[in-house]
């Protein structure tokens, strides 16, 4: 089986890693060969973060450039950094929601407006769905369900390998129980977001 | 998954596992009685894991003070007749290099495995020394796993190799298999013994010229003995895909070759490495016989390149060897599929995938790590310059250590001026304030003063130097993850433990200007840092106040935002440019705000604002501000 690649990236502590456990261990209970490369230590302190992932046979998770099939961006600019991951297949979903790099007003480069991320994404991908998953979140019941919602807009993404149950199943293993009825919420808003918006 | 699945998982079942957490589950089947380590990354989990698991699966887990005493406390283990494991990240094996060497001469009677964690392109460490030749330097067996699964597989086999042999053998990973996460099927679990014993023989244990001669022979020859299993051993197979190029590559390359050869159906023979010293030149001998040129794809350093050179040269094949030496890959820095498919497209004269990247047609800002929000060290850096202003001293050095404040780096602190490895920051201070006129200020962490900082500190202080040394004591150790250490009340498995105090030992090393400061006081700890640099022999101040990442956890709740005042504030940009705290920002408008999901409140901004427009403001529920 070709793998099914995702190329998951944002900020240290946005709870990328977790997203990426939820999908693994929902392939391997589906006995999917699964890989996932993560990225810790040093990077964690706001720093930027990029998780790779294979679902399908493979020996390494690292993506060749251009080899995407999904781009889960946490952050727009993590986003937009992660354009040499994208081609003409690719589905990228975003969170419109900005980080500022702490250094941004010294930095030589400024922050790009979102019309301008979101126009350099397009001309790349085949969809470019973006959403405030940080307000969802909120709406939900948590920022810190944040996570969940990009989680549910992933799942309802045109050709990703795994359904909608078994993440969900994957997410009671992952999760701590008080947390689920929030978490539940976030997943199920992103996933109509982009079911609505594909 | 829940952690504790790593101890009660069953045989046959699978888990979703990092490569640390697999070593750990090898260690739980192989009946290991006693693991240590030093936390550092890309190893830590490792640590993290049995400090949660050990007391349960009934073995012995240390945090220990350094690398040196694990691997110490380790060997002793093993001499009397247990199983144990000692891992770190690779820079820690220069650390306990002193006792591997000799603990490669002394043998073990338990088995003893010692895992190397390498970092190729540095995700979080000082360099990218390869710690193959470590194997090489203590003449012992070495093997260098690719996925989790090998993982934990290659854990079992090295104790038995470690036992039969009475050697201890070394496992390599990098970060890219540390830190991958597969599918790991479970082995039985093994019983670990609870109490060894053991047996006296100096002759083998203590090696002084006499009896280290004679080790030394002993060795060799069980290494030319074990130089027969590498050479046969099924750790190395061949993938013969009918090519006339041959590819020899080891660990986290291993996956990028067979990636690339799959995808591409290339028609390339393949040697995997896998119990890669004593190097298997027999193994790689009958592998050059059905290629006519070989590709060495490994990371860092060209070892098996050279090795397998010299086995041509040996034998006066007509093979041509490429890899790092003839520029056909990067001589440095990790691997990844595209870095590939260029070296052997290059050598096999064909474009193997043509696709371009795509690019963003403008540069993007960086986004450098940095200091969260409320953390200690932003209020000492801030604290420290402060004091140097005041008393008008602008040529100072900051050496500095390894851990969270060496992003003390950056702008606008710029507190970091040398740096070599643990500890040095209070060593490289006697040299600095001997070899020149400049004002030194050194940086180093609880832990890390521990770990490495008080044989330098007694070298300070009887050598007559002058220096101002903050410890930065946050009560963790914070880089890696919070593991404890000798300064706190409890120990690596949770349990109740000694809290050794800083200020003591800082005094019983000779220090006479001892200070203690609440850094997120500032004015008063600004006034401390003057005196300290007005003092004319070594000055300690110890900087304390818990790490935010764990003060978050405990305080919960807390109705008081901090606020700024437009009407009193300038927009002179102090909080911004000197602060430079995560939760301050300029909104659009030119607006300073505070973000009150991130700011912990730990006043730092409100005392330090010129203008007095910070204030903590008391709110009703999570009120939000506009």
């Amino acid at each position: 089986m070709h793998p099914y690649q995702i190329y998951i990236s944002g900020v240290g502590g946005q709870g990328i890693i977790k997203t990426s456990v939820i999908m693994g261990e929902a392939a391997m209970k589906k006995n999917l060969p699964v890989v996932v490369g993560e990225i810790h230590g040093m990077s964690q302190r706001g720093g930027e973060v990029s998780t790779q992932m294979k679902i399908g046979t493979s020996h390494s998770p690292l993506i060749e450039e251009s080899n995407a099939d999904l781009i889960l961006a946490f952050e727009p600019l993590e986003a937009l950094r992660g354009v040499n991951m994208v081609n003409k297949d690719t589905h990228v979903v975003m969170n419109t929601a900005p980080i500022y790099p702490f250094n941004i007003s010294q930095s030589e480069h400024s922050y790009p407006d979102s019309s301008t991320i979101l126009n350099e994404l397009q001309s790349h991908a085949k969809k470019v769905i973006a959403m405030d998953a940080d307000e969802m979140a909120k709406k939900a019941g948590h920022i810190l369900s944040m996570n969940m919602v990009m989680l549910g807009g992933a799942v309802a993404v045109t050709g990703f390998p795994l359904d909608k149950e078994s993440i969900i199943k994957s997410m009671y293993d992952n999760l701590p129980e008080r947390s689920i009825p929030i978490n539940l919420k976030a997943f199920e808003e992103g996933f109509k977001f982009c079911m609505e918006n594909l | 998954m829940n952690i504790k699945e790593i101890l009660t998982g069953q045989e046959q079942d699978k888990l979703f596992l990092l490569g640390n957490e697999a070593a750990v589950r090898g260690a739980l089947e192989s009946g290991v009685s006693v693991a240590t380590t030093y936390p550092g990354t890309p190893s830590s989990e490792i640590g993290n894991v049995l400090s949660v698991l050990a007391q349960d699966a009934g073995m012995y887990f240390e945090f220990s003070i350094n690398e040196k005493v694990a691997l110490e406390v380790a060997a002793a283990a093993a001499a009397s007749g247990l199983r144990s494991f000692t891992f770190m990240k690779h820079v820690g094996v220069n650390v306990a290099s002193d006792s591997l060497m000799s603990v490669a001469y002394t043998s073990v009677q338990g088995g003893m495995v010692i895992l190397t964690a390498d970092d190729p392109s540095m995700f979080s460490s000082q360099n990218e020394q390869d710690n193959r030749h470590y194997a090489r330097l203590a003449n012992i067996p070495l093997l260098e796993a690719s996925s989790p699964q090998e993982v934990k597989d290659l854990m079992k086999y090295a104790y038995e190799l470690s036992e039969e042999f009475q050697l201890p053998v070394i496992l390599r990973t990098t970060t890219r298999v540390s830190h991958m996460r597969g599918v790991v099927e479970l082995g039985p679990l093994a019983e670990s013994k609870n109490k060894g014993h053991f047996e006296k023989d100096p002759h083998r244990f203590v090696p002084v010229p006499v009896t280290a001669r004679i080790m030394h022979k002993n060795l060799v020859d069980k290494m030319d003995k074990i130089g027969v299993l590498s050479n046969n051993s099924s750790l190395n197979p061949i993938y013969n895909n009918n090519g006339n190029i041959g590819i020899v590559t080891s660990g986290s390359a291993f996956n990028y070759v067979m990636d690339v050869v799959e995808e591409n159906d290339l028609p390339v023979n393949i040697l995997k490495v896998t119990f890669s010293y004593p190097f298997p030149e027999k193994r790689v001998y009958e592998f050059l016989e059905n290629v006519e040129r070989v590709l060495v794809v490994e990371e860092v350093d060209p070892i098996m390149e050279k090795e397998i050179m010299a086995v041509v040269g040996k034998h006066q094949l007509k093979k041509t060897v490429h890899g790092k030496l003839d520029g056909t890959l990067p001589m440095i820095y990790e691997y990844n599929p595209d870095i590939i498919i260029q070296g052997l497209g290059k050598m096999m004269g064909v474009e193997i995938a043509a696709i371009k990247a795509a690019k963003t047609s403008f540069e993007l800002p960086k986004r450098p790590p940095t200091l969260c929000p409320g953390c200690p060290h932003r209020a000492a850096y801030f604290e420290v310059k402060k004091a140097a202003e005041n008393l008008k001293l602008n040529d100072l050095i900051f050496p500095t250590d390894i851990g969270c404040y060496t992003l003390g780096i950056e702008s606008p602190y710029e507190v970091a001026d040398y740096l070599l490895s643990m500890g040095s920051s209070i060593g490289t201070s006697c040299g600095f304030s001997k070899a020149t006129d400049q004002t030194v200020v050194s940086f180093i962490g609880d832990s890390t003063f521990f770990h490495a900082g008080i044989p330098p500190l007694i070298n300070a202080v009887h050598n007559k130097n002058k220096f101002v040394l903050v410890i930065l004591d946050n009560r963790t150790t914070a880089m890696t993850g919070g593991q404890p250490h000798p300064g706190l009340p409890v120990d690596g498995m949770g349990l109740e433990a000694p809290e050794l105090s800083i200020p003591d030992i800082v005094r019983a090393s000779g220090v006479e200007f001892v200070e203690i400061i609440n850094p997120l006081n500032v004015h008063k700890s600004s006034e401390i840092f003057e005196k300290a640099l007005q003092f004319d022999k070594v000055a300690v101040v110890i900087s304390q106040y818990p790490c935010m990442l764990i003060k978050t956890r405990e305080e919960k709740g807390k109705n008081i935002i901090l606020d700024v005042q437009d009407d009193k504030c300038t927009k002179c940009n102090t909080c911004i440019m000197e602060l430079a705290c995560p939760a301050i920002y300029t909104r659009d408008d030119g607006k300073i705000r505070i973000d009150p999901l991130m700011c912990r409140r730990c006043n730092v901004c409100v005392q330090t604002c010129p203008e007095k427009a910070i204030r903590a403001k008391r709110i009703d529920k999570a009120g939000e501000e506009g």
